[in-house]
């Protein structure tokens, strides 16, 4: 008892408050990173390899449509008097372009990623929350009701300036032209589809936009978007979902469909085709350009080619230092001791 | 009522009065007009809050902060206008920084609360309406009669009425005021030493038209003493609670701030300019973007009418305030929470090392201000006392002088030198006698008994002290040599009472403590006249000091020559270890002690502070200003000359200088040639100071500490002594020792030895330093690659303040994704084993001068942060490239995918950085570094994949899901983190090969053969020392003084 109190103050002995806990200790010592860095220099050269071969084999077809040169098919269509101005992109394929191919639009110069813009919509209105049809959110303004006091359904900015150039493709063969059938679902997440954005559970869905009226832009209400598949209307509307998921930056892309049917499953086979462009969207006064861009992906997505030389340049960078350090070692080894 | 509430919030003091008067046991005057004076209750306040101040006060004390201020105004900001990010995201963080740091300092104040309520509640005796009531503390009033028994503390300031003892006299004893352990004898007031009457006192300002005693300290009893010896005694309460003298001395001790926070408010500052030039460049872009039409409103963005009308001026100041909030992040908020704990958490460390724990006193180490933490690692000069610092201040008696004999005591017997032990020693001289009766008599020395019983009487308590069993009585002496000698002559025998002698302090030799006896006879009318003549001097109301001392001038002359005694001081335990590990640390040891020259400079060299090979300077009774400077040039000019004639030997021949300086010449040095001074200290690597008065030490400090190179400085010491020097350095060491607590109270730290020093410094100090730059710089660090990609994203959407990352994001960084692995560093870090930093105290030098958070460490950090945040963006920015999927099944990302892209890359690239800097992997470490990654991935999981109702946007909705399932996302992390961390990594390797540090060459053999490697270093430590114990012990100090010149 009375040694307890001799030593009542003594600190305990463990080795967490003797900072004695057990620890490894690496060390960057060359003997460590010097085979460090030659593995991991030849598996980022392997990789970079891979990625790059991957992404050399992927086939790209980009096309301007916007008609600011005078000899562009388009030009006639960039007067912005001009209504539903239709123009044709012809173009030939001297290979398979294999399938599926993906068809895009591009815009360039647009800033979708812009603040005020971004934040004019309603997500709750376009969850199908019908309070919010009547009353859109306040951040929707300038498009949030429109000049009759009428509330704007879908409300805001971005669904305002909804991209409204329509496609079509055709095949000339033996000069007759051939229709290619574009794919349009499964351009948009999937959970944009079926979770995020929702219809207000009413029939006819027309219903539900008494006494709304459509965004100022628009040609047609949202619940006629697309007349082929009322499925495919409102809010869960494909197109309409891949716009309003905004770009990161100005110049971008956006999926338009897919081709993935009929004769043209296996790709586009080698000929002529021509695109047929309802050309609607202004671009020019804010300097932008609009391009329609084909493309078959891989695994990784699209060509893309910065990841496989990124692969190649840090490996053999690390290959490199490897052996410069691997010289220095040997030149001037560790001073050791003093 | 308004002053009531104004004294309950703390802002109006407690009303004071020039003079008071004081009735006792609260009989007023019954005529004539009488105006009672308001006094304060007995209540000792130390805390700082009330429950109903709490909240208000607390939150304008942590405003007073800049930080919380400056992010205070941002969340305003946030809140008044409209702002890229939501008021959240900067309320939330500063709310839990305020949060905790309310709750810590609440919970301090509950103790201090607690700590209070014990003493205001303590039960004390009262006289009431004519009898004893017990009552708390707190309900004495000024006036009340308390009654105070044997080995209470004293309630309040007390005028001491009636004692027990005949003589109305009490012992009291002090130490838990000032340090002092001896016992003080208090007398009454001689009207009242038996009854208690209706009287008036008038306290420190006595009333010219009464009759009334003057009252003097010797009749004040201070709160706070104890009562010793006495059984009991009556006292009128004159001071109580916060009036009273101990109350008064709360001084707010001054905070003292380190190096590191002060570098730390430096960067700050920085940072500040950096979001400022940030916010004012983006502003000016913005509009100069804008000055076109076309990119300013095109068709898809048009504005609100509102945003049209408002005016330019006002729309710039709003886009300002809107990208300072954007960028406000790059001040990392957490930085100071993180910062408190560590320090708070960390400084346990201290007290739990074992290393610092002495045996013999059952004392662990003791952290009073965690503030000063890493301090310990950048002391350059270190100034320690002597007495009880060095040595054991255990005074010994070892051998006296009488009449030119030489005695030593041996066997308990005093033997005159040349003869044994069993030698007969049959009668004793006269002049002996009279030389013991000299030394047993005149000193303050006051017995304690352990038996209450045996108080009967008064008198003189040494000579019924004999008639006891001599164990059971304790010493109380206020100068540690009397306690040994009075100890001592005990031993030899008892002797009679005489008349009033005096005994002073004299030359010493040898190193030991001496004291020389002289004796003067009195006849009895001299002594009547001496005795006056003494008493008017105790008694005078003005110039008392002066007037005491003519009194004792008087009486010390035509003494007569007893003898000397000598005493001795044991050196502690590994002092010279201690001192030698320092000066290899590169700190420079000044003793200053009170000691004489020769005795000061003998000890200096049997302490190791002093050694053989040192070329010593004198600077020694120097008497004009002329002079003084005259030798502080020779000084210099002979260092110097020295040093030229060595040059040509090898380099690791260094000659070291020792400095001896008295404290008259310092003074002089210190007035007038404070920069020649400073010059031949700087040279010096030991400097004694001899002969210094505690001011004087304070000064020294003073004036090392502001010297232009601006050095730490460390103060230890143990007595009351200390005190200013302690509170005047950087860091304050204090001896838990003989000599009371004060020193400890006002240090910042407290251990038992000297010797635990080393480890404290070069250890704790070194692990402290390390962990808290590395934090501070790593906090920047992280800060800077955080909001960079947000600053370059503004380059690309028309400077609109369109944030890179969510919200949640923006406010979960700091707290949570990448808090713990650097708090855990910060923690837990040892970059080189604990046993290599003590035994190889050169590692200090490698963290000198505030090294690691020099402008260049602190520039390579930001830019690094820099790099890393444009690799991370445009790593994200390329890889997007023409905008072409990522995807296999060719959909899209959007700008939030981009964002998180961006911050995964961010998370995973400043925890991995963290880990590179990481040497001392605990499971910890492991847990919380991996852990932070995987908690990113799985909050960014669960936070995606849930439409989160009350959110006003779904934004983040299932876009970290979409992201992994990218595999080029995939292959775009791992190459940015890689080329992030890749030149790193190579620049780590290259210096560690190139331009090792001795720390990093350290970790080599610390981990490689560690065991070899410690014998070797210890082994050659012991060698040095060995040679210095020995020629302290062999040859006399002024033997070794000449050779050295």
């Amino acid at each position: 008892m009375k040694e307890q109190q001799e030593t009542a103050n003594r600190p305990d002995n463990t080795a967490f408050t003797q900072q004695r806990l057990p620890a490894w200790q690496p060390m960057l010592s060359a003997g460590i990173v010097i085979p460090g860095f030659v593995i991991i220099g030849l598996a980022f050269i392997g990789i970079g390899i891979a990625l790059f071969v991957t992404s050399q084999n992927i086939q790209v077809l980009e096309r301007d449509y916007t008609g600011v040169e005078n000899n562009s098919p388009c030009f006639k269509c960039s007067d912005p008097s001009t209504k539903n101005c239709v123009c044709k992109l012809d173009f030939s394929l001297d290979k398979l372009f294999e399938g599926p191919v993906f068809f895009y639009y591009g815009l360039s110069n647009y800033f979708q990623n812009y603040r005020k813009y971004g934040v004019s919509r309603d997500d709750r209105q376009l969850s199908g929350r019908l309070d919010n049809f009547q009353s859109p959110d306040e951040g929707c303004v300038p498009y949030q009701y429109d000049a009759n006091n009428k509330p704007i359904v879908p409300c805001g900015s971005v669904a305002n300036s909804l991209f409204n150039d329509t496609f079509k493709l055709y095949q000339i063969v033996n000069g007759a032209r051939k229709l290619v059938p574009f794919d349009g679902k499964g351009i948009a997440w999937w959970t944009d589809h079926n979770v995020k954005y929702r219809n207000p559970s009413i029939t006819p869905l027309k219903n539900a936009f008494n006494g709304t009226v459509k965004p100022t832009f628009w040609s047609k209400p949202a619940y006629e978007l697309d007349p082929s598949d009322p499925a495919n209307n409102g809010f869960v509307n494909q197109d309409f979902l891949v716009w309003m998921r905004r770009a990161a930056l100005p110049d971008f892309r956006k999926l338009y469909r897919r081709i993935t049917e009929g004769d043209y499953k296996n790709g586009l086979p080698a000929g002529n085709y021509s695109l047929e462009i309802a050309y609607n969207y202004p671009v020019l006064d804010f300097d932008g350009r609009k391009k329609v861009v084909f493309s078959n992906v891989s695994w990784m997505g699209g060509k893309n080619q910065f990841l496989g030389i990124a692969y190649l340049v840090i490996g053999s960078l690390c290959v490199v230092m490897s052996i410069v350090m691997l010289i220095v070692y040997a030149k001037f080894k560790f001073p050791d001791e003093e | 009522m308004l002053r009531w509430i104004r004294q309950q919030l703390g802002f109006d003091p407690p009303h004071q009065s020039e003079t008071r008067t004081v009735y006792v046991a609260n009989r007023f005057p019954q005529h004539g007009h009488y105006v009672p004076q308001r006094f304060a209750d007995n209540r000792i306040i130390s805390s700082k809050y009330t429950i109903w101040n709490f909240v208000p006060k607390n939150l304008f004390e942590q405003f007073r902060r800049i930080a919380n201020f400056y992010f205070l105004i941002i969340f305003l900001v946030q809140l008044m206008i409209d702002t890229p990010t939501s008021p959240v995201t900067s309320g939330l963080p500063l709310f839990f920084v305020i949060t905790v740091t309310a709750i810590k300092q609440g919970y301090e104040d509950w103790l201090r609360h607690k700590a209070d309520n014990e003493v205001n509640g303590a039960p004390v005796f009262v006289v009431r309406s004519g009898s004893l009531v017990q009552t708390r503390s707190k309900n004495i009033r000024v006036g009340d009669i308390v009654r105070v028994a044997k080995d209470e503390t004293f309630p309040a300031d007390l005028v001491l009425l009636s004692s027990d003892r005949s003589d109305g006299t009490c012992h009291i004893t002090t130490t838990s005021l000032d340090g002092e352990t001896n016992l003080k004898t208090h007398y009454s007031v001689a009207e009242t030493s038996v009854c208690q009457s209706v009287s008036r006192l008038e306290a420190l300002h006595p009333h010219p038209h009464t009759q009334a005693q003057p009252l003097g300290p010797e009749n004040l009893l201070l709160r706070g003493a104890r009562l010793k010896n006495t059984k009991e005694i009556f006292g009128v309460a004159v001071y109580t609670g916060m009036e009273s003298k101990m109350a008064l001395n709360y001084k707010c001790k001054s905070q003292k701030r380190s190096a590191v926070e002060k570098s730390m408010n430096t960067f700050l500052i920085i940072y500040l300019g950096i979001l400022l030039f940030e916010a004012v460049l983006s502003t000016i872009l913005k509009y100069a973007w804008q000055a076109e039409d076309k990119w300013d409103e095109p068709f898809y963005n048009h504005k609100t009418e509102q945003e049209r009308n408002s005016s330019p001026i006002l729309k710039f100041i709003s886009d300002f305030l809107a990208f300072l909030v954007l960028y406000n992040f790059i001040i990392p908020i957490s930085l100071y929470v993180t910062v408190e704990m560590q320090k708070f958490l960390g400084s346990f460390f201290i007290g739990w090392d074992l290393d610092l724990y002495h045996e013999e006193s059952d004392q662990k180490a003791q952290v009073n201000t965690s503030d000063l933490n890493e301090e310990l690692g950048q002391v350059e000069y270190v100034f320690t006392d002597k007495t009880g610092t060095l040595t054991e201040n255990e005074m010994q008696f070892r051998e006296c002088s009488i009449n030119g004999t030489k005695y030593q005591e041996i066997n308990g017997k005093l033997v005159p030198e040349g003869l044994t032990d069993d030698s007969p020693d049959g009668s004793t001289p006269h002049l002996e006698l009279l030389f013991l009766k000299a030394v047993s008599l005149c000193h303050t020395v006051q017995i304690s008994y352990d038996q209450p019983d045996c108080l009967a009487g008064g008198g003189d308590p040494f000579s019924h002290a004999n008639g006891f069993s001599t164990n059971d009585m304790e010493y109380y002496a206020s100068s540690p040599d009397e306690k040994a000698l009075v100890e001592a002559t005990k031993r030899y025998g008892s002797v009679r009472a005489s008349k009033t002698m005096s005994l002073y302090l004299q030359d010493p030799c040898k190193g030991l403590r001496t004291l020389v006896v002289a004796c003067r006879h009195f006849s009895p009318e001299e002594y009547i006249d001496v005795d006056r003549c003494l008493n008017a001097a105790r008694t005078a109301l003005q110039q008392r000091e002066e007037r005491l001392q003519e009194a004792f001038s008087y009486i010390e002359r035509d003494l007569q020559l007893l003898g000397a005694t000598g005493v001795e001081d044991k050196l502690q335990d590994k002092v010279q270890e201690t001192i030698e590990a320092l000066r290899l640390a590169g700190i420079k040891v000044w003793v200053l002690t009170g000691d004489k020259h020769e005795t000061a400079v003998s000890v200096s060299l049997s302490c190791g502070h002093f050694h053989r090979t040192m070329n010593i300077l004198e600077l020694l009774q120097q008497r004009s200003d002329n002079e003084c400077a005259e030798q502080l040039r020779r000084l210099g000019l002979l260092r110097t000359s020295i040093e030229h004639s060595f040059s040509y030997e090898t380099e690791d021949h260094v000659i070291q200088h020792g400095l001896v300086v008295d404290g008259a010449s310092l003074s002089l040095a210190l007035r007038e040639h404070e920069k020649l001074f400073m010059e031949v200290c700087k040279n010096c690597s030991a400097v004694l100071c001899c002969r210094m008065a505690p001011l004087q030490k304070a000064k020294v400090v003073r004036l090392l500490k502001t010297s232009p190179e601006k050095p730490i400085t460390l103060a230890i010491g143990d007595g009351a002594n200390d005190v200013s020097m302690i509170q005047e350095a950087h860091v304050g060491i204090g001896i838990m020792g003989k000599e009371g607590r004060q020193a400890v109270r006002n240090s910042d730290y407290a251990i038992a030895r000297f010797k635990f020093l080393a480890k404290l410094l070069l250890v704790h100090g070194h692990f402290y330093y390390i962990r808290i730059a590395t934090l501070v710089q790593y906090f920047f660090y992280k800060n800077v690659c955080f909001i960079t990609p947000q600053f370059l994203y503004q380059f690309f959407c028309l400077f609109s303040q369109q944030t890179l990352y969510d919200s949640v994001y923006l406010t979960l960084y700091n707290i949570c994704f990448t808090s713990l692995p650097i708090l855990v560093y910060s923690l837990f870090e040892q970059l080189v084993h604990p046993h290599v930093l003590q035994n190889k105290p050169v590692l200090y030098r490698d963290i000198s001068r505030n090294s690691l958070l020099s402008f260049r460490t602190f520039l390579y950090w930001t830019l690094l942060g820099f790099c890393h945040a444009f690799v991370f963006f445009f790593g994200s920015y390329v890889l997007m490239g023409e905008d072409t999927t990522l995807m296999g099944n060719g959909q899209m990302f959007g700008n939030w995918t981009f964002g998180t892209l961006v911050f995964t890359v961010m998370v995973i690239t400043v925890t991995l950085k963290l880990a590179l800097e990481t040497h001392f992997w605990t499971w910890m470490n492991h847990f919380v570094t991996w852990g932070s990654i995987a908690f990113y991935f799985i909050f960014s999981l669960f936070y995606g994949g849930i439409i989160w109702p009350f959110l006003h946007t779904q934004d983040m909705y299932f876009v970290f899901v979409q992201l992994l399932s990218s595999g080029s996302a995939w292959f775009a992390i791992i190459i940015i983190v890689v080329t992030c961390l890749f030149p790193d990594v190579v620049k780590k390797v290259f210096y560690r090969h190139l331009q090792p540090t001795s720390t990093q060459k350290s970790q080599v053999t610390g981990t490689g053969g560690q065991g070899g490697f410690k014998e070797k270093w210890t082994g050659r430590i012991c060698d040095q020392i060995g040679r210095g114990a020995e020629m302290g012990r062999n040859r006399s100090p002024q033997k070794a003084l000449k050779e050295n010149f």
